[in-house]
């Protein structure tokens, strides 16, 4: 008997059985430091920019540090905005992991001078993820804004330079970039890196482009096809178990949705959400300041409660290729308007094709939180750092605590 | 490369691993390779963290019903093999 | 065999594959438990909601 295939199908309803009773913590989630941030990429799912006057104090994150501590999670996604624009980003990032939680935290590349890359490289349980969505600058900046892709590459020749290895370079698959999946896997080979490749989601500003970026079908077959020969080599943070239909190979990963079940978000204001791609309050589970902190919204949230008996499925449930994808994403039909005990809006059967028709009609959910840079001038197609319009958007920590 | 699985040697839970209780076993988290074990039984749990008490992990085992030793020494080698559990370093190695 | 829990995955894809594995396993099996897996590795980077 070989070990494959049977131990895939064997695998997957055993954690699933697992997960209803609650994990005593997250195995790890993301926990954004600030919305504020010096770009503004065109697809942000956190429609980060400025900074939030009510982001957690130093002594607040501290605290929750602790607290990640005490339920012994094992490693916290650090991000934003762009979490290095906190001053106290470094202190933060060293008392995290003197209390033994591992850190990765994904960056612009805006801080990570000659100086600080020697510094993260001489750092045990520090990943460092470089974010870039473009193997030419062209491609990259009409996304992320002109001057960021110069900004990472400078960053991760600092990094190569300071015998970092393996940092992450992370992509969010476009319509734009696909083509250009083997370059980014020389771009990540040049510097020492590993590749992670993640699926671009109609998520906070990623509502506005979402139907003019996503891949389409051809191309989704593609990063399936690309993503099996290239096996546990590129990273995909799980985040194309959708595509698993595709084919009797199934990428590595749990492949299924993991929020409020194995992962979960903390915001800079210390709201918790089942996941960084639904920050909405559908997906809200609750504060960690309120009473007993986050620990109490892990275990107690009836978001969560929910998000771990559901046996997910519905309208997929009588398709044969829904032991592959699971359904697919909660937040990707959420925010594309469809049901979520349907398909999902990238269907690999094309399922989700017809609800986006009838979706397009009504009026989309939208993220209630929006730190977007107020816009002084409208670029058509070619998304720029803004030009701040207040103090607090040139200095997003203007207002210091 | 890790050295083959012996049960006749000593083993214990490397110091590197956090293990962390869950209501179906545990989670074992190796931070220097940033591996991560889903241990899906408490009785290997437990078993795991009494390695380190025993002379050998074939003695470890004497309390294991004779018909899931089999089970339990595939998964402490698997644990081995990811540097999860290590060989008992000690002046005076007798295997058992 | 954990073979309840397969009632929540009841499609035909997930059908057919273990109708193989029970051919599979009958020869094995009398312990049945030798195909048990008590330890299962994900990668830390294997779990969707983290970007």
């Amino acid at each position: 008997m070989t070990g494959g295939e049977p131990q895939q199908s064997e695998r997957v309803p055993a954690l699933v059985e697992q997960f209803k009773g609650g994990l005593a913590a997250p195995i790890c989630l993301t926990w954004e430091w600030t919305y504020a941030c010096n770009l503004a990429c065109a697809h942000c799912l956190s429609s980060s920019g400025r900074r939030d006057p009510d982001e957690l104090t130093t002594g607040e994150m501290m605290s929750v540090v602790d607290e990640l501590r005490a339920m012994q999670v094992f490693y916290v996604n650090v991000g934003g905005g762009e979490p290095t624009v906190r001053p106290d980003f470094w202190e933060l990032l060293d008392y995290a992991v003197a209390s033994q939680v591992g850190v990765k935290f994904s960056t612009n590349g805006l801080r990570l001078d000659a100086g600080r890359a020697r510094r993260l490289a001489g750092t045990d349980y520090v990943d460092v993820q470089i974010s870039l969505d473009g193997a030419s600058r062209q491609v990259n900046d009409a996304v992320r804004g002109h001057g960021s892709y110069d900004m990472a590459l400078r960053a991760m020749e600092n990094l190569a330079e300071a015998g970092m290895a393996d940092f992450k370079i992370s992509v969010v698959m476009t319509r734009h970039n696909v083509c250009q999946l083997d370059d980014f896997a020389r771009i990540a080979d040049r510097f020492g890196a590993q590749l992670r490749i993640t699926r671009l989601r109609p998520s906070g500003r990623g509502a506005d482009v979402w139907h003019e970026l996503h891949p389409t079908a051809e191309q989704q077959r593609e990063i399936y096809s690309w993503l099996i020969d290239h096996g546990d080599r590129v990273l995909t943070g799980d985040s194309f178990f959708h595509l698993n239909a595709l084919g009797a190979t199934t990428i590595p990963g749990l492949n299924l949705c993991g929020a409020g079940r194995v992962v979960c978000l903390i915001d800079p204001v210390g709201d918790v959400y089942a996941c960084p791609f639904a920050i909405h309050d559908t997906f809200k589970a609750g504060s960690l300041r309120s009473p007993g902190g986050f620990a109490e919204v892990w275990r107690s949230a009836p978001l969560f409660a929910q998000l771990r008996t559901e046996t997910s499925g519905g309208a997929c449930r009588s398709c044969s290729a829904f032991s592959s994808c699971q359904g697919g994403c909660m937040a990707a039909k959420f925010f594309t308007g469809l049901p979520l005990d349907g398909p999902d809006p990238e269907c690999v059967k094309g399922h989700g094709a017809s609800g986006l028709t009838a979706a397009a009609g009504g009026g989309l959910p939208r993220a209630e939180k929006d730190h977007s840079h107020h816009r002084r001038a409208v670029d058509v197609g070619m998304p720029s750092i803004r030009v701040p319009a207040k103090p607090c958007d040139s200095s997003p920590l203007a207002v210091t605590t | 490369m890790t050295a083959p699985f012996e049960p006749a040697r000593g083993y214990r839970l490397n110091p590197a691993v956090a293990l962390r209780p869950e209501p179906f076993g545990a989670l074992a988290y190796h931070f220097g390779t940033r591996r991560l074990s889903f241990l899906k039984a408490p009785d290997l749990v437990d078993l795991v963290r009494g390695l380190g008490n025993h002379r050998c992990v074939s003695d470890a085992l004497a309390t294991v019903p004779d018909g899931r030793r089999e089970v339990y020494l595939r998964a402490l080698a698997a644990l081995a093999a990811s540097d999860m559990i290590v060989p008992q370093t000690s002046t005076s190695e007798v295997p058992c | 065999m954990q073979q309840d829990t397969r009632a929540d995955r009841s499609q035909a894809d997930t059908a057919s594959r273990s109708a193989d594995i029970a051919d599979d396993r009958g020869i094995d099996d009398d312990s049945g438990i030798t195909e048990e897996l008590l330890v299962e590795e994900v990668s830390i980077d294997g779990m969707c909601g983290v970007y």
